[in-house]
């Protein structure tokens, strides 16, 4: 392509490393150098190594078996919408993802009104079985922490490999059946092999984000588990112990930096040239009996998972409960608007109240802004990558570690460093999409890289050949081939920065805050109007998720249709 | 060319974070003052309120938000430590948890407001007056009053009664090291229990079944009956404004709270919140009429219905929404600071490893 591809792939580099130097390295070292500094070596007093193994272990174990069964679910999910059209396909799809925004306050009274010791599945089971006591003992365990983390991170699974899995040839596939391959070893041999580039990217995407998880174990796990997570930001919030806070990070860091590693010595086959669709959509009607059985089969499982805890909530924040006098027996249920008309109603004439409106703008100029930095940097560093490089193998690795890094450590850093003009006291507080972008950037990277990577140059030079420039060849091979990519790793940088909670309640301006900022202020106090409130707000988070998601996704290429 | 739209967002982006920031510490006179305020989560005051304190002293304040009580003051801390200038002028919310973390870091300037003199002793914990007592809230145990009523069961009347196995398996409390009303009850548990006897009460809840969550959002609302989320224990670790805002913030017009708080002797935590003035201000005039505000009448008599807390000043004017459901403890726990700071940890990781492993 140049003479001196090297210099080119460091061009590329450039920018998205500048990026992350100043904004995440930059206040990491601060806050390091600092917690390790002499001022407070009285922190290793009391200390003891089993502080670190214990929460170490079971973040391994949980991470491991929460990550084996979002595979177990999400494969065959993601077959499901690579290859099959089926009513309410694209609805399954989009309500696939909104567990992915919901703060985990939310989600855990969601689970509690379906899987809680009242909640109706306990109750059907006692009504239908004559018993005593809920059968169902889900609530702080550990099954409880693995079904949300699978609740979470489906969607990851069924975004990128989904969208690997709708790009393979299919002509490969038939090919082998042609030649006398069962279905099995069709699947062994040619069709797990191409996938496995993106299975790998998507399954240490889930293991890292279950490896970091904080919400639910803290809240759905219940106080007897405690990942490394937790115990950082316990003994960096509660004990103010901040150099074993500091060096739980490191090690959380040091295992990211190693899974990282490790993945990227798989050796991953690179997709043939012919691995690539030239077809737009593989997508048939389930025509066979036992396609029909598994597409009904998925259908009703993911409804099951998805849709019945997202649509329980929703109808949560319609209904009272309302008994008056604290009387118990006659409740009154009935519809109400009352949550939502009192949303847009300052009751107390708080200087913090905030109109719906008013959060769901500032969540979207958060999350725009985020698409933007997330999505440009993103696709220059996943080019970078694509390119053949000897340094490539180091550089890669940094854009995983924000998502290793601990949120309590980072954002002590970003106090530390960014507590000055230009960034403190800004009317925009820049600081909150950044961010976001630290968060998205690995999921974009790790979208686009298989979809940058199965381009075939052949296509590239044809253009060339037949006179095109280089901004005619991104834009009209390039682009068209990797927009589904693209789309897929918006739609991801948008939900991560829409649903985002830490970070935009430590940064954000309390006049300004974001919709998950606002439902937390309402559950966090008593009262069935606060908590109705708080439900009728997640409504309207999934309601702009849902919209924005099926939104982007709807964008087409002029022309797109004849590819 | 997405080389070029980068390089066009980023110069963008920077001139746009320029701008906004080069109009705000540039100073005109006859322009407000701008004052920062550093305070937790759950801090608010009515608009007309401040807006008026705003217009009679020429004052701009800017509130910023570092999390709970205890993120809020090791964010001080840590840009107390930092060696760069303060980010705020004044702190609102430090609690008498945390007190002598605040001191010992020595983060606040003595300021000898004129109203002290009305505030009454007991809530005037620091001689030096560098933490000012603004308001007061009890932590306690709230009940589900209809669930008593239906299953026919007295009330507990002391800490120790809740050992009892008629109450097994109904109440639900705090992880103390990860909520702080879970750390307030464990205090309580303290100054009720004695230092030899505390751990020998949670032994005895523990083989009684007591349930624990994280935070107190899960207790109150997932596990607790009373609340919306109708759960399944009768009674839980909040606090004694909690019917109050249950009565207030009911989804239809209620003639009294479904829940009240458990307030006999030695049952509840009071909970005191300072102000303090910041080491280092450039505003000390500023910030010293906002620490009188806080003690003012308008501000003291808007605390209850915005925080759900009371106001120290005996002569502040309380809603009646508010009198009437928030039971006040005649006799609640209390510890000494500095015995807190030095046992805190201690005590924690007692409790954690009596009732979680």
């Amino acid at each position: 392509m140049t003479k001196r591809p090297a210099l080119l792939t460091l061009a590329l580099w450039l920018i998205p490393l500048a990026f992350l130097a100043y904004f995440f390295y930059q206040p990491l070292v601060a806050i390091f150098r600092l917690v390790f500094s002499e001022r407070f070596s009285q922190g290793w007093d009391l200390f003891e190594w089993s502080q670190i193994s214990k929460p170490l272990s079971f973040t391994f174990l949980q991470a491991f078996l929460s990550t084996i069964l979002t595979l177990v679910v999400g494969l065959p999910a993601a077959w499901l919408f690579a290859k099959f059209d089926f009513p309410g396909r694209k609805g399954l799809r989009a309500i696939s993802l909104l567990p992915f925004i919901l703060p985990t306050v939310v989600v855990a009274a969601a689970f509690n009104t379906l899987i809680g010791p009242q909640g109706w599945i306990n109750q059907a089971l006692m009504a239908l079985f004559n018993l005593s006591s809920p059968p169902l003992k889900l609530l702080n365990s550990l099954p409880a922490i693995l079904l949300a983390h699978v609740f979470y991170n489906t969607s990851i699974i069924i975004r990128i490999v989904g969208s690997s899995w709708s790009r393979l040839n299919p002509r490969l596939e038939h090919a082998a059946r042609m030649l006398g391959a069962t279905p099995w070893q069709t699947f062994t041999t040619i069709t797990l092999p191409l996938l496995l580039p993106s299975l790998l990217s998507a399954s240490l995407l889930v293991f890292l984000f279950d490896f970091t998880s904080f919400g639910v174990v803290l809240m759905l796990g219940g106080p007897q588990f405690s990942t490394i997570e937790v115990e950082i930001y316990n003994q960096a919030m509660n004990r103010f112990n901040l150099p074993v806070a500091g060096l739980l990070s490191v090690i959380q860091l040091g295992i990211t930096l190693l899974v990282t590693l490790l993945q990227n010595r798989v050796n991953t086959p690179r997709y043939g040239k012919a691995a690539l669709n030239p077809e737009r959509s593989a997508l048939s009607r389930p025509h066979k009996r036992w396609q029909k059985a598994f597409v009904i089969f998925m259908v009703v499982s993911l409804i099951l998972l998805f849709a019945v805890p997202v649509l329980s909530l929703i109808t949560r924040s319609f209904v009272t409960l309302e008994a008056d006098r604290g009387q118990r027996g006659e409740v009154a249920i009935g519809l109400t608007l009352r949550y939502y008309r009192e949303l847009f109603q300052n009751r107390s004439g708080s200087i913090f109240y905030v109109p719906p409106i008013q959060a769901i703008r500032n969540s979207l100029l958060y999350s725009g802004v985020t698409i933007l930095i997330a999505g440009l940097l993103g696709t220059l560093t996943a080019y970078a990558m694509a390119r053949r490089a000897r340094f490539n193998k180091f550089l890669e690795p940094l854009f995983m570690l924000p998502l290793g890094a601990s949120a309590v450590t980072l954002g002590l850093g970003f106090l530390l460093i960014f507590n000055r003009p230009p960034w403190a006291n800004s009317t925009f507080p820049l600081l909150i999409p950044i961010a976001h972008s630290l968060i998205a950037l690995p999921f974009v990277v790790r979208t686009m890289l298989p979809a940058i990577r199965s381009i075939p140059e052949s296509l590239r030079e044809a253009s060339r050949s037949l006179g095109a420039n280089p901004l005619q060849v991104l834009l009209k091979v390039d682009l068209p081939i990797l927009l589904r990519s693209l789309l897929v790793s918006l739609v991801f940088g948008f939900t991560i920065s829409l649903g985002e909670f830490g970070a935009s309640s430590f940064l954000s301006n309390p006049h300004a805050p974001t919709i998950p900022v606002a439902i937390y202020r309402y559950i966090s106090q008593p009262g069935a109007l606060n908590y109705g409130q708080a439900l009728a707000m997640s409504s309207l988070l999934l309601l702009v998720c849902g919209l924005g998601s099926l939104l982007i996704e709807k964008i087409r290429l002029p022309g797109e249709e004849l590819f | 060319m997405s080389k070029k739209i980068l390089l066009l967002t980023l110069t963008l982006t920077l001139l746009l974070a320029a701008c906004t920031s080069t109009t705000s510490p540039t100073q005109v006179p006859g322009e407000p003052t701008p004052l920062t305020v550093m305070t937790h989560d759950s801090f608010s005051v009515s608009q007309e309120v401040i807006s008026a304190f705003e217009s009679a002293n020429n004052i701009k304040v800017n509130f910023v938000k570092g999390g709970d009580t205890g993120a809020t003051l090791n964010r001080l801390i840590l840009e107390s430590l930092s060696g760069s200038t303060p980010g705020a002028d004044v702190f609102f919310g430090l609690d008498n948890t945390f007190l002598s973390r605040a001191l010992e870091q020595e983060l606040l300037e003595p300021y000898n407001a004129p109203q002290l003199g009305q505030i009454p002793a007991e809530f005037k914990l620091d001689p030096e007056n560098r933490a000012l007592p603004v308001d007061y809230g009890d932590v306690c145990i709230n009940y589900d009053k209809a669930w008593f009523e239906q299953n026919a069961l007295p009330l507990p009347a002391s800490l120790a009664e809740l050992t009892d196995p008629q109450y097994a398996n109904l109440l639900v409390v705090e992880n103390p090291s990860t909520s702080s009303p879970g750390l307030a009850f464990m205090l309580a548990t303290i100054a009720e229990f004695g230092e030899d006897g505390w751990l020998d009460w949670w032994q005895a809840m523990k083989d009684n079944g007591v349930q624990i969550t994280s935070d107190w959002e899960t207790a109150y609302y997932t596990n607790f009956s009373g609340s919306s989320g109708r759960g399944a224990q009768p009674m839980v670790v909040s606090y004694a404004s909690s019917p109050a805002a249950e009565f207030i913030y009911a989804e239809t017009e209620l003639s009294e709270s479904p829940t009240a708080s458990l307030v006999e002797a030695g049952m509840c935590w009071r909970q005191i919140e300072f102000a303090g003035i910041l080491k280092g201000t450039k505003n000390r005039a500023a910030a010293e009429k906002f620490v009188d505000f806080l003690l003012s009448q308008p501000f003291q008599e808007d605390v209850p219905m915005q925080m759900f807390v009371f106001p120290v000043l005996p002569d502040a004017l309380i809603p009646e929404a508010f009198q009437k459901t928030v039971e006040s403890p005649e006799q609640p726990a209390s510890l000494a600071p500095e015995l807190i700071a030095s046992q805190r940890d201690a005590w924690i990781n007692a409790w954690i490893n009596l009732m979680l492993n």
